[in-house]
């Protein structure tokens, strides 16, 4: 029975990240079935938030995810901000878009030194990787290390930061704490040059995809907390527009509901995402190690998104550097705000891609509707269509090689249930002959 | 609390460690991997045994220490605690999920099936229990590492307590304490800021006091809380409502006693000085 799972358009989604598994049923010439799992306990988000004040959503929204919790505070304060008509000074703009640089530098190593570089050589973790590769695990926990150092300056911790509100920040870092990061982050910004120019020969497997990529755009800057969202196929469109252009549905063999676009369905979001469509927009030290590489968009294997987060990582440490260069103390740390009958959205680029939040808040400023869309479930269905389509060139491999990749697929894209995903529990089911 | 001495004597090999995740985020077992100047040091001491968020390697049990991340919210993690508790000689907790249920037992206050259907179109398809519950719910823990997220230095002091063979050394004062340690201005008195820290179990450093803002209780309550008097003074003093104070005591850790406890009576109006 191919097929058989069914499609409903629902209006909210629980959070999901942990816990999955894949279940794929092919024969010899032919995929039927292709299930990525995810049997992460729901939390209920959505629900839990009704009720809650406006000014709480920042602070609960970051508890979805300990890796990214910088990304659900900024998508969750823009979509407040948005529903208050409040826009922020364009010091206190570049004092968030600091914060996700440190985000982006600790979540993207984390992935590739952790989870994903020991898939390329063979290790089943970083540890026994650096038995042999000392010198890069060392260099990438270096890099991380800064990252989370950047994090916790503004932040005040790595996981869930506390100094973010709606309106601002509970207090603006000192000249002297922004000067003291700039050695550390220089030094590690040579670091990620050079981790760039290692992830770059890793062997990559050839597994070319016809994907639509969809990603935030700005005009000026490579995208982090606002933009229009567009997409590689000539999607165009404002934030407020996306729930008419994005659905989601409920899948049975999925606690994460999937996301499509409509009409067209599976897309990707993320790294890969960013990189084809805002190319231009990275930093120049990052287009020269980019050319040295001739590593240029658009990328269509997910197998080289490590070599799009290291320069990713690269451009975080260049854009973190030129904010510090530039740094005066904001007048004050925040703009007051007053509850209003209101509803807002915004969506931000998590470290694995665009992040949808929207709101409807009452008189008294408590919450009345929440809806949140992560990147993994904009992700699920590219992830299942990626590994239909890779498979059939590689139904040659012994089964235990043929297992060992497609869980590296999975990894490619660093779904937030990465963390378990890492070890998926994977069945693969041969059948003797061919089914319908 | 410390560890049987002669079940780690007898063992030639280095102890087994094993990282567990139920319902939860995640970022407590992340505060592991952010221990980036000791986690290779540490990699010499212990065995990583089973710790699916960083390996795919995985070693058979049982396991000298258990870190159990997360909360109980399905049948089959009821069946899998009870699993890992026979595993494991020493299991600590970790994390307000694991040791009071997290943010995801504010369903404990309402009603599930509800909530169900708010999130999903066909609720059938969802397997989840009525409550979030603490892992010493369901089985005997050893020792619980408070916060949300805990404190990666602590973690590490229960980690090296338990490799030395003594009780770890994790401090049951308040936030308040370390406000005053850290020589800061009191939010509340200065600015009238409602602040959880006289009644919240220390960890974090007294971080939001120290960024203005007033302490949230992500890490739970202090040893012997005086919640009712905090509960008294923020209504009197700064004019908070009862939804105002009932949302403070139920947030990341509603199902540590005493907030549960408090937050039930000023929910049922039963309030007062007693």
């Amino acid at each position: 029975m191919a097929g058989n799972s069914k499609t409903i358009k629902v209006e909210y989604l629980a959070r999901v990240e942990g816990e999955g598994a894949l279940f794929i049923r092919y024969d010899d010439t032919e995929v039927h079935e292709v299930k990525l799992k995810i049997f992460e306990p729901p939390r209920f988000f959505e629900a839990f938030l009704r009720g809650r004040d406006y000014t709480e959503a920042p602070d609960i929204t970051a508890r979805i995810c300990g890796i990214c919790p910088v990304a659900y505070q900024m998508s969750a304060l823009h979509a407040m901000e948005n529903a208050l008509d409040l826009v922020v000074t364009p010091e206190l703009r570049t004092l968030r878009r600091l914060l996700y640089c440190g985000e982006w530098i600790e979540s993207h190593m984390l992935h590739v030194s952790m989870l994903h570089a020991p898939d390329f050589l063979g290790y089943p973790n970083a540890v026994a990787m650096a038995k042999d590769h000392p010198e890069v695990v060392r260099q990438a926990l270096e890099i991380k290390k800064a990252g989370n150092a950047l994090v916790r300056m503004l932040g005040g911790r790595e996981v869930h930061p506390i100094n973010v509100r709606v309106g601002g920040f509970y207090r603006a870092p000192k000249s002297e704490q922004m000067d003291g990061l700039r050695d550390q982050l220089s030094t590690a910004r040579d670091l990620a040059g050079q981790i760039c120019r290692w992830a770059a020969k890793l062997p990559f497997p050839d597994n070319t995809q016809e994907i639509e990529y969809v990603s935030l755009v700005n005009p000026d800057e490579y995208p982090m907390n606002e933009g229009r969202i567009r997409s590689s196929r000539g999607l165009d469109i404002s934030v407020e527009d996306y729930e008419k252009h994005f659905r989601e549905e409920q899948v049975p063999h999925s606690t994460a509901l999937h996301s499509v676009l409509v009409e067209r369905g599976a897309y990707l979001v993320g790294p890969l995402a960013r990189f084809n469509l805002n190319y231009p927009r990275l930093s120049p030290l990052v287009r020269q190690i980019a050319d040295e590489l001739n590593f240029k968009p658009p990328c269509n294997n997910p197998f080289k998104s490590i070599v799009v987060r290291c320069l990713e990582v690269l451009y975080a440490f260049d854009e973190a550097l030129r904010i510090i260069d530039n740094y005066q103390p904001p007048a004050q740390p925040y703009l007051a705000t007053e509850p209003q009958r209101a509803s807002g959205c915004a969506a931000t680029e998590a470290p694995r891609g665009l992040l949808y939040h929207r709101y409807e808040i009452d008189q008294r400023g408590k919450i009345t509707h929440a809806k949140i869309v992560a990147p993994t479930s904009q992700n699920q269905k590219t992830i299942e269509h990626d590994l239909r389509q890779m498979l059939p060139k590689f139904m040659h491999l012994p089964e235990s090689q043929l297992q060992g990749l497609c869980e590296r697929a999975i990894r490619n894209y660093d779904p937030c249930i990465s963390c378990s995903t890492h070890f998926l529990q994977l069945h693969l089911q041969h059948d003797q002959r061919g089914c319908s | 609390m410390v560890p049987d001495t002669q079940l780690i004597a007898a063992d030639v090999h280095k102890p087994k460690l094993a990282v567990w995740k139920f319902t939860s985020c995640d970022g407590c077992q992340l505060s592991l991997l952010d221990c980036e100047d000791e986690l290779l040091l540490l990699a010499k001491e212990v065995e990583i045994a089973y710790f699916l968020e960083a390996s795919s390697k995985v070693e058979e049990g049982p396991y000298d220490i258990s870190l159990v991340e997360g909360s109980i919210t399905t049948p089959n993690d009821v069946l899998r605690i009870q699993e890992v508790r026979r595993q494991s000689r020493f299991l600590v907790c970790i994390g307000a999920c694991a040791t009071a249920g997290g943010i995801q037992s504010l369903r404990n206050f309402a009603d599930v099936s509800e909530f169900t259907s708010v999130v999903y179109a066909e609720p059938e398809y969802i397997e989840t229990l009525k409550d979030s519950t603490p892992i010493s719910a369901h089985v005997p823990v050893d020792f619980e590492l408070q916060g949300c997220p805990i404190n990666k230095l602590q973690l590490l002091e229960v980690i090296s307590a338990f490799l030395n063979q003594r009780a770890p050394q994790v401090a049951a004062h308040s936030v308040c304490i370390e406000c005053k340690l850290k020589g800061n201005v009191c939010v509340w008195v200065a600015h009238g800021t409602l602040c959880m820290g006289p009644v919240t179990h220390a960890g974090c450093g007294a971080l939001c006091p120290s960024y203005n803002r007033g302490c949230y209780a992500c890490y739970g309550p202090k040893e012997n809380p005086n919640s009712e008097s905090l509960c008294h003074w923020w209504a009197e003093k700064l004019g908070a409502d009862k939804a105002t104070i009932i949302e403070n005591l139920r947030n990341y850790n509603a199902l540590a006693k005493h907030f549960k406890v408090k937050s039930k009576e000023w929910d049922q109006g039963r309030k007062g000085k007693t």
